[in-house]
């Protein structure tokens, strides 16, 4: 047998075992799982069976009702203040990124904002906006904003200045030179932003449902809380580990598209 | 000085807006009230009763995630098998979002402190254990050789060469669990009501109730002001232990 199939056949046999690994500790997990709320018995901690049969039966089977009931509008609004803020932070994060002076007078500011924890705004939103999606969506959009920020400034002030001088002495344009220079080489940077505020804006988007909301996942949550179906609340944090996965793993393609002249 | 002058500027136009009506008063209270309200609430007994209690909850529940996910990410970190057999399981866990868990652990613990520690700790948990097993993986090999040719038990080992070498993460990982302790603690607070606690964000409510703008203005400052001095106090303490080590992370 020659060297590189018994290679190929190495590879295939360590991927083996470990999806063997993995697939036996998470079954080991659910059984841990079943054996100690079996034994224990409470009303609090239901048996996996329950939980995925209740997801099953409330929210995939009738996944026309519960789309347009919980998801889509926990979706949209998650969606909306995450883009607004996106689209603001690094357009701001670029000029402030750019001009050391602008950065000298908003920084301050910037590091007071940051420091307060996104949901002790929901009073203040809820007086000003109401109870209504507006408030959730500005919500959202604040507290995702600094984190992009300030990974945007970040990565423009770490451009590799002979980029920008190279920039120069071909005479590019003002606008071309944002589009196709400072932006792509800051991209990194700014992904590693979008990454860390998309966890922020699942959190906002949850607790602002729990709070005031009548459709959405978080209130269905609270809704299951406070009729006592503990079934259903462990069901609703299950598509809520769903969600946040899905849209973590969207972002990470998007990233690799976007990203894929760096790979080598 | 920039800095001041921005603020300064931020300050003045605040005013500016109220005073001269363009902004009613319900929404945005001139700065200056806001500021002499801000003074204010530290003279208040409750606030500082208050302050005290929802910081001890952030603090405890610190310390206990400290002591679960350490050895966790010791574990994890030295061991690839364990690691690659739980990895799924953790990449499953972590996206739930903490502050879903605030419904379940209100009826389980009620609405006091225990319910805020055991949150706080749960979802401190995470980037300490991610940043343990991050630090133990990079640890130098030729380090951990080198202990284990001068005859140091696996143990030792694990705990002198790679717990040291490593201690600059786990310590990031503290950092940014700090910051998440407050969210997790105000949020808890601010469902929970005020039925049975004490806490910033139950004066949070309670203004928001009355409609005192000022006062709801002010309280969100001082959840600022925690923010701000929990994270001055933990880079200085890092500035003293790990000198080589200081940068900018970006914590949410």
């Amino acid at each position: 047998m020659n060297a590189p199939a018994t290679i190929k056949r190495g590879v295939i046999m360590v991927r083996l075992r470990d999806s063997a690994i993995r697939i036996a500790a998470i079954a080991a997990a659910i059984a841990l799982w079943h054996v100690l709320t079996a034994r224990a018995d409470s009303l609090f901690f239901p048996t996996p069976d329950k939980v995925f049969t209740a997801v099953w039966d409330d929210w995939i089977r009738p996944f026309s009702t519960t789309w347009s009931e919980n998801l889509r509008p926990s979706l949209t609004r998650l969606l909306a203040g995450y883009l607004i803020a996106a689209v603001l932070a690094i357009a701001a994060g670029v000029m402030i990124g750019r001009s050391r002076r602008l950065a000298d007078y908003v920084e301050p500011v910037i590091d007071f904002v940051r420091a307060i924890p996104p949901p002790a705004l929901l009073p203040l939103f809820l007086v000003l906006l109401g109870i209504g999606d507006s408030m959730k969506v500005a919500l959202i959009a604040t507290g995702v904003f600094p984190p992009i920020l300030l990974n945007s400034i970040d990565g423009v002030r770490s451009i590799d200045p002979l980029y920008l001088d190279t920039a120069n002495v071909f005479r590019i344009s003002r606008l071309r030179r944002v589009t196709h220079v400072i932006l792509p080489a800051a991209t990194p940077k700014i992904f590693a932003g979008l990454r860390i505020s998309m966890s922020i804006a699942v959190i906002l988007m949850v607790i602002s449902e729990l709070v005031a909301a009548t459709n959405g996942v978080g209130f269905r949550i609270l809704q299951s809380q406070r009729q006592f179906r503990f079934v259903d609340l462990w069901a609703g944090l299950v598509v809520l580990g769903v969600i946040g996965a899905v849209l973590n793993a969207g972002l990470t393609t998007i990233e690799r598209t976007v990203l894929r002249w760096q790979r080598r | 000085m920039r800095g001041l002058v921005g603020a300064a500027v931020v300050f003045g136009l605040v005013e500016l807006l109220t005073r001269a009506g363009l902004v009613s008063a319900s929404y945005l209270p001139p700065a200056s009230s806001i500021l002499r309200e801000t003074v204010g609430l530290f003279g208040e007994g409750e606030v500082r009763t208050s302050l005290w209690s929802s910081i001890k909850a952030c603090l405890i529940g610190l310390a206990l995630s400290v002591l679960v996910a350490v050895p966790a990410g010791l574990i994890l970190g030295l061991s690839p098998i364990v690691h690659k057999a739980t990895s799924t399981i953790l990449e499953f866990l972590r996206p739930i979002p903490s502050v879903a868990l605030i419904p379940l652990a209100i009826v389980i613990y009620g609405r006091g402190t225990e319910m805020k520690v055991a949150l706080a700790m749960y979802a401190c948990i995470w980037p300490i254990l991610f940043n343990t097993i991050y630090g133990i993986r990079s640890v130098d090999p030729v380090a951990a050789d080198t202990a284990r040719v001068f005859g140091l038990g696996k143990v030792k080992t694990a705990t002198r060469v790679h717990l040291r070498s490593a201690s600059p993460f786990v310590y990031t990982g503290v950092k940014i669990a700090a910051s998440i302790a407050v969210i997790l603690v105000v949020s808890a607070e601010l469902l929970a009501g005020g039925a049975s606690g004490t806490g910033i964000g139950i004066l949070m409510l309670e203004a928001t109730s009355i409609g005192d703008q000022p006062r709801v203005y002010a309280l969100t400052i001082v959840t600022g002001l925690i923010g701000l001095a929990l994270n001055v106090v933990f880079s200085s303490v890092e500035r003293r232990i790990f000198p080589w080590n200081v940068q900018d992370d970006e914590a949410p």
